[in-house]
């Protein structure tokens, strides 16, 4: 059994920012974190290979401290007591003993079933952008990006580096909710710099505002996709080799809930200092809320510095964190998802796919329960985590428990 | 010198790519890039790139339910999808 003072779970940005504000006063930290590199997904592949500066600062800074470890391709499966943790890795389990915890454990994408998603070229758009990065062939290929929020822009930007032939970016969200996010970006110079960046690099690239993917057609792959553009009657058909879909983030809960911390609204319920409602336990970043690398930074920060009971330091992220909390709700509401995107599954749609429960299967069930007891659905290895996004759309009812091990195991990590 | 590729098996067919990507992409480069087949027999390929749906798991060097976008290529790795 290892034993460490703070251990931060993700070595996404806030749970980089963590465990270095953490692991500076001397704390011996370890960051356990499930991809064979850290960065998570904004600076996947590695915080040394970005083009962000802090990305590279942080990475200089924990990769000199001799106090901190780095436990990468490793998984969190439960705490078998309070202040232990089960993980594991591809060929191996440990259990390893905190003072303090900082769950940084992000986002995933929301992800809603229409006809055809269950088609191979249908991914995620940040998925698709995840995939590129870890060198999936996207030379010449045909790319609608889909879905809705700022992130598609990026997305469409990083495929087309890689060689894609982006087809249209489309989003849901209509020209004047988009018209009052960019007029809102004045509070935060840094993103016009940035919306200016992608804007160039999409030159020539259909912008659909107000306009979502009806389903995606295909025999063995994907071959197509048909749009409903705002204000049109007839759908339009547009040829790809991929579709690349997300409908924004969705907190990854499920640590923090296995271990007892409250949440609300699908976020984890935090003070002031990232603490969350279990004695040592913090949350930072997209757990606390969807607002991206700038408040997941402040809010690392700010963690690992209470954890490590430097708290008149930590006071002075505050500011930052509050300013990014104003942007993440401009956000929220800038992208809220239409009405419609509810609709657009069949009888015939899956949509859970670890168990392929189809929407006819589900739209009578008035609760998670229910569905789950008699349909399996949510009950494959994803564990809810892809279905329980689209059923709180598209029913109003989502996962009520966690499962555990919050991860797939392996037997001998359990018994041995 | 270092090599900057390693070659792996996929389904008895050997492959080389270069270091540092994943075996998800070297599925793809090497065919269709179906990972695994649904409860109800349909194919699928990899949907959220980062580690949570399970569409891509398949079987490394013996070891079931591996993800395979969260592991990077090794010299001499046998991949078996389903």
């Amino acid at each position: 059994m290892k034993r460490y003072d703070i251990i931060v779970i993700g070595a996404g940005p806030a749970g980089l920012a963590a465990a270095q504000a953490a692991a500076s006063h001397g704390a011996r930290v370890a960051v356990v974190d499930d991809n064979p590199l850290a960065g998570g997904q904004i600076w996947r592949g590695g915080p040394d290979r970005q083009a962000d500066p802090r990305a590279q600062q942080l990475w200089r800074e924990l990769r000199t401290s001799a106090n901190v470890h780095f436990l990468q391709q490793t998984r969190v499966l439960y705490a078998p007591e309070p202040g232990r943790l089960l993980v594991q890795t591809p060929a191996a389990s440990d259990t390893l003993h905190y003072g303090q915890l900082i769950i940084a454990t992000g986002a995933r994408e929301r992800l809603l079933p229409f006809p055809g998603w269950t088609l191979p070229g249908v991914t995620g758009a940040g998925g698709l952008q995840a995939l590129a990065k870890g060198g999936y062939p996207l030379q010449g290929k045909r790319v609608v990006v889909a879905g809705s929020g700022p992130l598609l822009l990026a997305v469409a930007a990083t495929l087309q580096a890689k060689g894609a032939r982006i087809g249209a970016v489309v989003e849901q969200a209509s020209t004047p909710a988009l018209a009052r996010f960019v007029l809102g970006l004045l509070a935060t110079p840094s993103k016009i710099a940035q919306a200016l960046q992608l804007a160039r690099q999409l030159k020539g690239v259909p912008y659909l505002r107000g306009s979502y993917v009806h389903s995606a057609q295909g025999d063995d792959a994907l071959q197509s996709v048909r749009i409903q553009r705002g204000g049109k009657r007839e759908l339009e058909s547009l040829k790809c080799d991929y579709l690349a879909c997300g409908y924004g983030l969705l907190p990854n809960l499920e640590l923090a809930q296995a271990l007892g911390c409250a949440t609300k609204d699908g976020a984890v319920e935090v003070d002031e200092w990232q603490h969350s409602s279990v004695p040592g336990i913090y949350c930072a970043g997209e757990g606390t809320g969807v607002g991206g690398v700038d408040l997941a930074l402040a809010e690392g920060r700010i963690a690992g510095l209470a954890a490590s009971g430097h708290v008149e330091q930590a006071q002075e992220a505050f500011g930052r964190r509050a300013r990014w909390k104003k942007f993440a709700a401009r956000l929220a509401r800038g992208f809220a998802l239409r009405p419609e995107l509810a609709t657009l599954a069949g009888d015939d749609t899956i949509v859970c796919r670890c168990e392929d429960v189809c929407h006819g299967e589900l739209r009578t069930h008035t609760s998670w329960r229910s569905a789950k007891l008699q349909t399996r659905c949510g009950m494959g290895p994803c564990q809810g985590r892809i279905c329980g996004g689209a059923t709180d759309i598209l029913y109003g009812w989502r996962p009520d428990a966690v499962r555990l091990p919050i991860s797939p195991a392996r037997v001998s990590s359990i018994i041995d | 010198m270092r090599s900057t590729t390693v070659t792996l098996n996929i389904d008895a067919r050997e492959i080389s790519v270069e270091t540092g990507i994943t075996v998800a992409a070297a599925i793809a480069m090497a065919g269709s890039g179906v990972t695994r087949r649904s409860v109800g027999g349909a194919a699928r390929a990899p949907l959220c790139g980062m580690g949570v749906c399970q569409e891509c798991r398949v079987t490394i060097d013996g070891r079931m339910h591996q993800l395979s976008c969260q592991t990077l290529c090794a010299e001499g790795m046998r991949v078996v999808t389903s």
